[in-house]
């Protein structure tokens, strides 16, 4: 295995490893639950991909014959962060979650005024 | 264009289920070809019911730009918002914001609003029920209508030209 892939595969682990904590940190250090989205839809995605690049560099290497299959980890990891961020910050909103004061803008989903109490019934037949 | 039969609903979706299954077993082999082919008829003909129907890619070329363009800015977010959530003596301004929406279509909607939940400092929080806006949080803004502009000039406009012109 030569020098140079070994000096690659090992910097983007780094790099991938120092964004996954990053974005771990943000759920710890940000204050309120929109704010934590943030972080595990976008600074995982590229901390997991700078690791697989570098997994699939390094066998590579070592078995001489190029690997892609690690790489749809990253496309279904595509595929689903920004599905269960929206579905995360959807049911934020149902349960109505506060945010912190600084945050501006004043979605509908979130006045007091506007979102009935009780659960409306759906218009399907058999509920209600 | 291979044109959809009855057995085969989804041509291309077809083809990429049997691309998908040949990376994931990892060989080429007859036999795996057999049973992904298999596969890659049965789910879809399976499942083709509970989709919308998809519409056609009008600019193949423009959709592999918006694709590259995507990734970049893919890599671009994870830096910005990296350093937001690392530097302690950064004021975020959170902000919600009520994006209206140009394009209509059911998928291209899901498209854009996947676009911006990846897409710097800025996750898709709800669509309203009319379809006909997108409640958006952005971790840092100055300005609202500059990032609306932004995404309207950026993703939006490429997706209405590929998808429905």
């Amino acid at each position: 295995m030569s020098w140079f892939v070994e000096v690659l595969a090992s910097v983007l682990l780094i790099a991938g490893g120092i964004f996954l904590f990053i974005g771990s940190m943000g759920m710890v250090h940000l204050r309120d639950f929109y704010m934590r989205l943030h972080g595990p839809t976008k600074a995982t995605t590229l901390g997991i991909g700078c690791m697989l690049i570098a997994s699939t560099l390094f066998f590579w290497s070592q078995d001489g014959k190029p690997d892609i299959q690690e790489l749809l980890i990253t496309l279904f990891l595509f595929i689903t962060a920004p599905v269960s961020a929206h579905l995360l910050s959807k049911a934020g909103l149902h349960m109505q979650l506060h945010h912190i004061d600084i945050t501006e803008g004043d979605p509908v989903e979130l006045r007091e005024e506007e979102v009935a109490q009780k659960p409306v019934p759906h218009p399907d037949k058999g509920h209600g | 264009m291979i044109a959809s039969r009855p057995w085969l609903p989804t041509p291309v979706l077809s083809l990429l289920l049997l691309f998908v299954w040949l990376l994931l077993v990892r060989s080429t082999a007859f036999g795996q070809i057999v049973l992904g082919g298999a596969l890659a008829i049965a789910i879809p003909l399976l499942t083709h019911r509970f989709w919308d129907a998809r519409p056609h890619i009008r600019k193949p070329l423009l959709l592999l730009r918006f694709a590259l363009r995507v990734l970049k800015d893919i890599v671009v977010a994870n830096f910005e918002v990296a350093y937001l959530i690392a530097n302690p003596w950064r004021k975020l301004r959170p902000h919600f914001i009520e994006y209206p929406l140009m394009v209509e279509d059911r998928f291209t909607i899901t498209l854009l609003a996947s676009t911006i939940s990846l897409t710097p400092g800025t996750v898709s929080a709800n669509l309203r029920m009319d379809g006909k806006s997108l409640l958006i949080h952005a971790l840092d803004v100055d300005d609202e209508e500059t990032l609306i502009q932004h995404i309207r000039q950026r993703y939006e406009q490429p997706l209405k030209e590929i998808y429905e012109c």
